[in-house]
This record gives C-alpha cells, structure tokens and sequence, in this order.
C-alpha cells in the first residue's frame, strides 16, 4: 500500500528512540523528591530542618542551674535569655564537659543593652557609663542575675 | 516493691516531669512534626527594639552567616521633624556590635529589626529558575543550596533585600526562620536572645499562639503591603517613614 515505508519505520524508530532517551535521562537528572510539594526538591526541607542546634534555650539550661533561674525569677533580667549574655551553648548543653562558658566581662556585656541611646525607648534603663561607672566592670556592684542593688534608698543615687 | 495506687500517683508526675527535660535535652528532628500543621510568622515589636544587636549576633553564630552578610540586620532611623519623608538610616556593621550613641534630640528616633518577611507570595521564589527556593508548606521561604545555581536573580527579585550570595559557597542565602530549630519546637536563635522580648516567632495555624490575641488588640503593619508578597513579618509600632 505505502510505497517506502521503510521510510515511516526509520522515523518512527528515530522519534522512539529520542523519546525513550528523554524519558532515560530526565528519569537519571531530575531528583526523586522533586515535585512532592511543588516545583522543588522535597528532600530538601528535611535537609535544611536536620542541621545542629548552636543555641540550645534557656528552658535546657534552668533544667540545671536552677539557682540561677531563681534568682532571675526575683528581677527584671527574668525575661533575658540565658544564652543572651552567656553566647551560644548547645554543646555544652549536651556535654556539659565539652564546653566550658567563658568568663564574661560585665564592662562590655551590660553596655550593650544599657548604654543611653536616643533611639532606645524610653522606658529603658539607661546609663551613660562613663558617667555611671567610669568603665569599671557593672558586677561589682550590681549582681547580673538580680540587678537591682537591695540597700538602694528612694531617691539616692541611682 | 509492691507499686501501690499511692506510689504510682507519686510516680507518674514526677516522671512526666523528668521526661519534659529528657525531651529538651535532646531536641531531635522530630518525627512528630507536621508541615500541615503549621504556618510560621515572626512579630517584631518595634518600641521594645533597644538595638542591641544580640539577634544579630545569634543569628550569625547559630546559622554560621560570613561576616559582613546578614541574615538579619538592624536599622537605626532618624525622622527629622521637618523632612518625614526622607529618614535617615543606618546600620553599621547590621547593627551587631549595637549603634554607637547618639543624642540627636529632634525628631525620632528608633530602630527597625529586619529580616526575610516568609512572604506567602514571595517574588524571590517565583524567579528562580530551577527551585532551587520555594515557600514550604508550612509556610517559611528556603534555599535549596545543593541546588542553587547563584544566578543572582532571587537576590534581585526580593524587595527587602533580604538575601545575598554566601562567598564560601556561591549560592543564595537567606534566613531560614531557623526551620532547624522551630521544627524541634525551639523558637529562633534571635527571638531566643532578643532580650527584650521585641522579636517573637509566631504560628499562624497555631489557635493558643499569642499572636492572634496581639494581632486582634494592635494596629500591626507588614513592609511594603503595597507590593502584595503576603509577608508574615508583622511590625508593631512602626512608624511611617519606615521603607
């Protein structure tokens, strides 16, 4: 009926081949997940959700040091996270031998949240501490954990 | 010894509280998250904000960002009583060794904690070439590093300017909303150190999250609404000025 065919069957064969090898090599390049919530590789999320923690939150480190956690609960630093001054502590929260906290310099730390600043709120304590303190270290008079001084009088110096 | 109905009421507290701390001791990918569950948002209380910078700093400790990139960064704003329309800004270094002092007294001042705003319709997402970034399903904005190309067109597509290029691995970087951490029920490195409470990550889907009670009772703002990306950074107290 056709004369030729051999023609037809040479580009059927032509356009079978190229299809399968389409099919081969998206199968080879595409990965698995992609696609499983959209237009994007699924494996991904759970990749970003398994790194390693750095901070581990102050909950792990009150389930220790319960003293100091009573004695934040008694001032305002209640509400500053551990790790917020102390630094990132996850390894040491799972070996507590691994990693011992540094000594802080209350100097440098204190100043860092309390030094006056027209742009703090100004309901914030706030001192200048040039002026406050000199520069000397704040813990040696203020107790970090408990920053209110007890014998303050009303009105004396701040 | 016979486990008698008293021991055993004495007991199983006890044990219940043992076991809140065996969890968070060994906060593990957890089996029991579910994507569909959640849909994650941060609230950003800006007159709280004392620009210390300790977000800043959390944030590039937990997520090992290079210096001199930001995943998140503070801005300091000084709105001259006579030119509202054209603040000032700054934000040295992002603002992570805290603002040096200044006692500008006219006009306003104040600071502006800023970060990824997960938009539900982000524009960074739907440039990408090869979804390489994309908004999970529950709801925050990530970056397939294995698969980024470092085209750079994510980077030029975000409004907020909230991504760059990693220069150890040349692909796009961005905050992940500490997906690690909120997927073991931590909150974020930032809203974990903020020490005045300015930052806090939110679940929308979440009915006992605070936020619903915050959104309902303030007049909340998110960046830039007028270019509709559905951002889930809200921002109380902000001031117009604001960009």
């Amino acid at each position: 009926m056709f004369k030729d065919i051999e023609h037809l069957i040479r580009l059927a064969a032509v356009i079978v081949i190229a299809v399968a090898a389409f099919v081969v090599l998206r199968a080879a390049v595409i990965p698995a997940s992609f696609g499983q919530y959209g237009h994007y590789r699924g494996a991904a999320i759970a990749e970003t959700a398994a790194r390693p923690i750095a901070f581990a939150g102050h909950d792990v480190c009150e389930g220790c040091h319960t003293e100091e956690a009573e004695q934040k609960k008694l001032g305002k630093h209640v509400v500053v996270a551990c790790e917020a001054c102390h630094g990132a502590l996850a390894r040491h929260a799972d070996d507590p031998s691994a990693l011992t906290p540094a000594k802080l310099d209350t100097a440098v730390l204190c100043a860092r949240c309390h030094e006056a600043n027209s742009a703090k709120p100004k309901s914030f304590p706030q001192v200048v501490t040039a002026d406050h303190s000199g520069g000397i270290a704040c813990d040696t008079c203020h107790q970090p954990h408990k920053p209110k001084i007890e014998d303050e009088k009303p009105g004396g110096k701040k | 010894m016979d486990i008698t109905r008293r021991h055993l009421l004495v007991l199983l507290p006890a044990a219940a509280v043992a076991w809140k701390f065996v969890l968070a001791g060994t906060p593990e990918a957890s089996p029991n998250y579910k994507l569909s569950e959640h849909w994650w948002s941060m609230l950003i209380d800006i007159p709280k904000c004392i620009g210390c910078g300790s977000c800043v700093r959390a944030c590039a400790e937990e997520n090992d960002v290079p210096d001199g990139y930001f995943r998140t960064w503070i801005e300091r704003y000084h709105v001259a009583d006579w030119k509202i329309e054209r603040p000032e800004v700054e934000s040295p270094n992002g603002g992570k060794q805290g603002f040096p002092p200044n006692e500008i007294s006219d006009g306003k001042n104040f600071f502006v904690p800023k970060l990824c705003n997960h938009c539900a319709d982000s524009p960074c997402t739907q440039v990408c070439p090869v979804g390489a970034t994309f908004v999970t399903p529950d709801g925050v904005v990530l970056v397939d590093k294995n698969y980024c190309l470092g085209c750079r067109y994510c980077v030029q597509a975000c409004p907020y300017g909230c991504r760059f290029i990693n220069p150890k691995t040349n692909t796009a970087e961005k905050c992940s909303l500490c997906y690690h951490r909120i997927t073991k029920g931590l909150t974020t490195a930032c809203c974990e150190v903020c020490p005045t409470g300015a930052r806090q990550l939110a679940d929308l889907k979440n009915p006992k999250d605070p936020i619903h009670e915050f959104l309902r009772t303030h007049t909340v703002q998110i960046l830039k609404p007028h270019m509709a990306t559905g951002a889930k950074v809200f921002y109380n107290g902000m001031d117009g000025s604001v960009r």
